[in-house]
């Protein structure tokens, strides 16, 4: 008998072995314990009046009538809803753009890479402290804007209702143009250079040829872009949590912050639970929608 | 027709306009960082809130640093952020390299669908999991201690997915070869595929660290003991604590930031993509 062999070539009666299963253990056990397990934990929470001190009671719905019923909770999401509308415009068309200045053989031009993409590895607290200082009253914007237009500006940017939102999207822009950007060069230098040679016989050149060339075959880059950064704006927190603490009058608050809030201010773990599966609704409709428009897998290769 | 002459200096003045595009904005995007940093370096003597902003401090001096160094613990936050960095890299490469190798090279059962459960993490928002997690955390007693501010990230999907890609490119004949040399497929993992996967384990070594290290939210809950804090938990309690401090507060960053740009500017090449790195895969 050759057991070995046979085994081997046998596909339907293949030998068993625990060897890959061994392999993935630990992932699949943290990720049942980090992931998995809570979100069901959460969707469970969402239904009790939990506080961290009691025991949970089940009450039903009741998180999410109230939640319905929640003025503050109505503002943090269109708030977040203005973030979406101005920031995820911003991050797929500015990094493209500087995808492609960037994607030149230029001298050093690794050297503006670098730099373009250096505010996403800086810590977002740093980063929002850097602003804050750059937006303070008499700071270096209103100085500038003082020297271009000859007046004396003093906008309070960070605590006037008006500005604040705009303010902080200006961060999440600036946090997120240089990663988006590493994104889409990858796409632009997967492009054959033949192409654009053909095109330029063809008469298009310069910017026409981006308009004829780049733009239809980075569509799956530009999709998922637009994705990434849709869920990104659903989850601004941190700018916000540094620059303004959700103020002034609650303009600048995101459902994230108040799901914070309500989560480990006010201990209604509950309540903040029912936020979190609304989110995690949204964040998931979004990328169902994705994935039947789009192939990830294609697209990442 | 271009040659590659054109690489040459000349290339600058033919190009100034871009030339001028590419500063300007790299000018904008370095912009705040600089000037915080340069606030840093600002003595105690000179007015920061002057009407007419000084890019360059007037003396500059190294106090705000030896001062929220001594003044607020910055060496253990320092330390802190290190460790539970360090300790979140080694994790993530031993656990996700583990991972992906069945899945990249082992024909098994269910493997697509555990596969596919991977990557679909990915869709849940930590934000939905960090009360979960919270609680989980306080039963087993991990608020403010390191495993606390370690464990919802010893594992990263996107790791997994990063290191699967990197192993199903290398050649089947490494691994048939060290089969015929009796190797297990531990052996093969450790022998064959980490060696082979070197730049792909580095990225995500470089992502870990980079996210770990300015993670805020989580540390915000789960710790609440100063000698726990990381970087970021201590720079925003700085900005409440001195009361606005600034030039103390841009020391402070300025510290945390230098170890990330460190790592950067050896490592770049493996976050950023370059036409070599594309060229291999094609």
């Amino acid at each position: 008998m050759q057991p070995n062999v046979k085994l081997k070539r046998n596909k339907l009666g293949k030998k068993f072995s625990w060897t890959p299963y061994l392999f993935l253990l630990p992932a699949i056990a943290f990720l049942c314990l980090t992931s998995f397990l809570p979100v069901f934990q959460a969707i469970y929470l969402s239904f009790t009046d939990y506080d961290f001190v009691g025991s949970p009671t089940f009450i039903g719905l009741k998180n999410y009538l109230n939640l319905w019923k929640d003025q503050t909770f109505w503002k943090t999401l269109s708030n977040t809803l203005i973030y979406l509308i101005f920031a995820v415009p911003s991050l797929v068309i500015l990094p493209l753009a500087l995808a492609i200045l960037v994607n030149q053989k230029l001298r050093s031009i690794k050297f503006f890479r670098a730099i373009y993409y250096f505010p996403v590895i800086v810590s977002v607290v740093v980063a929002g402290i850097a602003w804050k200082w750059v937006y303070a009253q008499n700071g270096i914007l209103n100085y500038f804007l003082s020297t271009i237009s000859f007046q004396n500006i003093k906008i309070p940017w960070l605590t006037d209702p008006k500005t604040a939102i705009f303010a902080i999207i200006a961060v999440v822009i600036w946090r997120g143009v240089g990663y988006y950007m590493v994104i889409y060069l990858a796409g632009l230098q997967a492009i054959p250079a033949d192409l654009y040679e053909a095109a330029a016989i063809d008469g298009s050149d310069g910017w026409q040829k981006h308009l004829d060339i780049t733009i239809p075959l980075m569509k799956p880059y530009i999709i998922l872009v637009a994705v990434i950064s849709s869920i990104g704006a659903m989850k601004v927190f941190e700018e916000v949590y540094i620059m303004s603490q959700g103020g002034p009058a609650n303009s600048t608050k995101t459902v994230v912050y108040y799901l914070y809030d309500k989560g480990f201010t006010s201990l209604e773990m509950g309540y903040a639970s029912a936020i979190g599966v609304f989110l995690f609704l949204i964040i998931f409709i979004i990328s169902i929608l994705t994935f039947k428009f789009i192939n990830p897998a294609k697209t990442i290769n | 027709m271009k040659t590659k002459k054109l690489k040459s200096s000349s290339n600058i003045l033919n190009n100034t306009p871009q030339f001028i595009v590419l500063i300007a904005i790299a000018t904008l995007t370095i912009f705040p960082l600089l000037w915080l940093i340069s606030t840093a370096f600002k003595s105690p003597t000179e007015n920061i809130f002057q009407s007419i902003p000084q890019l360059l401090p007037a003396q500059p001096t190294l106090d705000n640093f030896i001062k929220v160094w001594k003044n607020s613990r910055f060496d253990l936050y320092l330390w802190n952020s290190f460790f539970v960095s360090s300790i979140t890299v080694i994790l993530n490469l031993l656990f996700c390299s583990l991972a992906a190798f069945p899945l990249a090279r082992l024909d098994f059962k269910g493997r697509d669908p555990i596969f596919w459960a991977i990557v679909g993490t990915t869709m849940i928002p930590f934000q939905i999991t960090m009360i979960p997690l919270y609680i989980l955390a306080v039963q087993l007693n991990l608020k403010n201690t390191y495993a606390g501010l370690i464990f919802p990230y010893v594992i990263s999907a996107f790791g997994i997915f990063l290191l699967r890609q990197a192993f199903q490119s290398v050649p089947k004949e490494m691994e048939e070869a060290a089969r015929m040399d009796g190797c297990s497929s531990l052996g093969i993992w450790w022998h064959v595929m980490l060696p082979a996967a070197r730049p792909a384990l580095t990225t995500l070594a470089v992502f870990t660290f980079v996210a770990m290290w300015g993670d805020f939210l989580w540390p915000l809950v789960i710790v609440d003991k100063a000698e726990l804090y990381t970087l970021p938990r201590g720079i925003a309690s700085l900005a409440s604590a001195f009361s606005e401090d600034w030039r103390l507060i841009a020391a402070g960053s300025a510290i945390s930031m230098l170890p990330v740009f460190i790592v950067f500017v050896f490592l770049q090449r493996y976050i950023i993509p370059t036409e070599a790195s594309i060229g291999v895969k094609g």
